[in-house]
């Protein structure tokens, strides 16, 4: 068997190390494991666990031609973005950290204080993204919050991605504060022009090359070949691959992911802005494949989130309809993040937080479309990427993946309130990430795109 | 080269003397931020803090310009531009007033420069001219 390419994908997740071992000549899974991930003592054990396992399914070790990884353990990528006015260069910042793969827990704006930068330090932020002004426009803030950093002597590393004119000036104070300072092109080189790849590549530099080794994750590289990307990038190249085709082989076309997990929720979209030309876009310009990450809404640790965003009204309204207390169900599950369902009482509640994350997160994710008045008659405004031609949707995650009622958690992602602004998908099929490799096949579509594509395609379950 | 953000503010969508104007200020040296129809206040204001504009030129077409810029200033001298230059032109009210009168009128809302309809931009620009100081 030793002619047959076999490449084994690994997802270091916060929560589990998941395996797939593919097989590229007849371009499908070969099996899956997944075991808890262990990076809190050596990532190691968690590894070879799901490998015994692995191995099992397979009937005795096998010699894999590359074994690459992906992470989001030990917290994943903790990034904070800086930036200058809130909706134009501090969301490109943002932007910018989400495509990355990383989780922004920290977003600043204007100048910086003391205790701003103070924040950076006890939220443990791995890299900071400074931006602020369009190229040619201010340059002062940007390097008054590189001094207030230098100043609080920060050790983390820096990427500086604002104005280019004062790129040298950057520099200099790199230079004069000792800091650990990058240098990327400008996240938004012209009002509302959002530039990601520079920054982002710069990022993923990093976190490579600095981030997985300080979080432990490196040791794993005596035994596999190498880890390759934060775990959200990998699931983000895997959507635009889904979605675009390659070569011949043709994508499922525009579509949208729901991430459901204990912590957060995350909500990719690859399609255009608009497809209407009788709209005004108004904002900042939307990425083709874009991520957005909502930290307050998760199943287990950020259960008491999901409560949170709804009000005393709203818990009332779902104990009435549904006799499930949302918030004495949400606190169980944030006391005891390993619970399982085992009741179908558990299991309906579940499912109700699970709805929520999902119906919240693409609230939040989709685009606004507001009718105007003009004395020429009506105009379009829009915001945000209006999702409303997406014909598919799927789910991936555990929580969505192991329920009984994953169509149900993934319906609420489209229309179903009539007469909101909100451009959700209007009609979409939906599909379930059921053998969970989406990430895994964001891995293997560096090595081949092609089959990755195949495997995806066949992979990606149809819920009716 | 110095900044100066364009745009049509209000409820408005009237781009062609828009672009008339990005097309005549880009030719005399300046960069031109247009974020085009449909602009809000802030819209302005936030393309002039992250440009570094010294000047901002609102357009109104369509008869409401005087509700739409109300309280403009305010929010500029909020947002730390204060001393930004404010200029408007177009149609800025409803109906025949007498200009004279209007002017006063954006003037004490804290705009630096009103311009009648009709007005051509060559006109202006020797006001943006003298204004920041070329």
């Amino acid at each position: 068997m030793s002619d047959v390419a076999r490449y084994l994908m690994i997802d270091f997740g916060s929560t589990f190390t998941k395996l797939v071992a593919v097989d590229r000549e007849r371009e499908d899974i070969l099996a899956t494991a997944m075991r808890p991930t262990t990076v809190t003592t050596d990532i190691r054990t968690g590894y070879r666990a799901a490998l015994a396992d692995l191995e099992e399914r397979l009937g005795g070790p096998v010699a894999f031609d590359r074994i690459v990884a992906c992470s989001s353990a030990a917290g994943g990528l903790k990034m904070a973005a800086i930036g200058l006015v809130e909706e134009l260069t501090v969301e490109a910042a943002k932007r910018v950290c989400l495509g990355a793969g990383a989780k922004v827990d920290l977003v600043l704006s204007h100048h910086v204080t003391k205790a701003e930068v103070k924040k950076i330090l006890d939220k443990k932020i791995d890299i900071v993204l400074l931006a602020g002004g369009a190229d040619g426009g201010n340059t002062e803030c940007a390097l008054y919050n590189l001094k207030m950093l230098g100043e609080a002597g920060l050790r983390i590393p820096i990427v500086y991605a604002g104005n280019k004119d004062c790129q040298d000036d950057v520099l200099a104070l790199f230079e004069t504060y000792g800091l650990e300072g990058h240098v990327a092109e400008n996240v938004m080189p012209r009002i509302n022009q959002l530039n990601v790849k520079s920054a982002r590549d710069a990022i993923r530099d990093i976190f490579l090359k600095r981030i997985i080794e300080a979080k432990g994750i490196k040791k794993i590289e005596d035994e596999i070949d190498e880890v390759v990307l934060p775990t959200p990038e990998a699931v983000l190249t895997a959507c635009e691959l889904l979605s675009k085709g390659y070569m011949n082989e043709p994508g499922m076309g525009e579509l949208c992911v729901v991430d459901i997990g204990g912590a957060t929720t995350d909500m990719y979209s690859v399609c255009h802005a608009t497809k209407r030309s009788d709209v005004i876009l108004r904002g900042l310009e939307e990425p083709y494949a874009k991520r957005t990450v909502e930290g307050d809404l998760g199943v287990r640790w950020s259960a008491p989130g999901i409560v949170q965003s709804l009000s005393e009204e709203e818990l009332k309204m779902v104990l009435l309809d549904t006799g499930v207390d949302l918030k004495a169900e949400a606190e169980k599950r944030f006391a005891d993040v390993s619970f399982l369902p085992l009741t179908p009482e558990d299991e309906y509640a579940d499912r109700l937080l699970a709805e929520m994350c999902a119906y919240k997160a693409m609230s939040r994710h989709a685009g606004r479309m507001e009718e105007v008045f003009t004395p020429i008659g009506m105009a379009y405004n829009q915001t945000g990427k209006d999702l409303t031609d997406v014909r598919t949707v799927i789910g991936t995650g555990g929580p969505i993946i192991r329920s009984r009622f994953a169509r149900e958690i993934l319906a609420k992602t489209s229309a179903v309130f009539r007469g909101t602004q909100e451009l959700r998908p209007a009609r979409p099929d939906f599909y379930l990430d059921s053998e969970y490799i989406l990430a895994a096949m964001g891995l293997f579509a560096r090595i081949d795109p092609l089959s990755a594509l195949r495997i995806m395609k066949k992979h990606m379950k149809p819920l009716q | 080269m110095k900044s100066i953000v364009i745009g049509v503010i209000g409820a408005d969508v009237h781009a062609v003397g828009n672009k008339i104007i990005e097309y005549t200020l880009t030719n005399a040296g300046y960069n031109v931020v247009n974020i085009g129809v449909l602009s809000s206040q802030e819209d302005f204001i936030h393309a002039a803090i992250e440009t570094n504009a010294p000047l901002i030129l609102v357009s109104s077409l369509y008869g409401h310009g005087e509700i739409d810029c109300r309280g403009m200033r305010a929010k500029c001298v909020e947002s730390g531009i204060g001393d930004v230059l404010l200029y408007v032109g177009g149609n800025i009210v409803v109906g025949k007033q007498d200009f004279a009168e209007v002017r006063e009128r954006f003037l004490k809302m804290g705009f630096d420069r009103v311009y009648p309809p009709g007005t051509p931009i060559d006109e202006a620009l020797a006001d943006i001219r003298k204004d920041l100081g070329e």
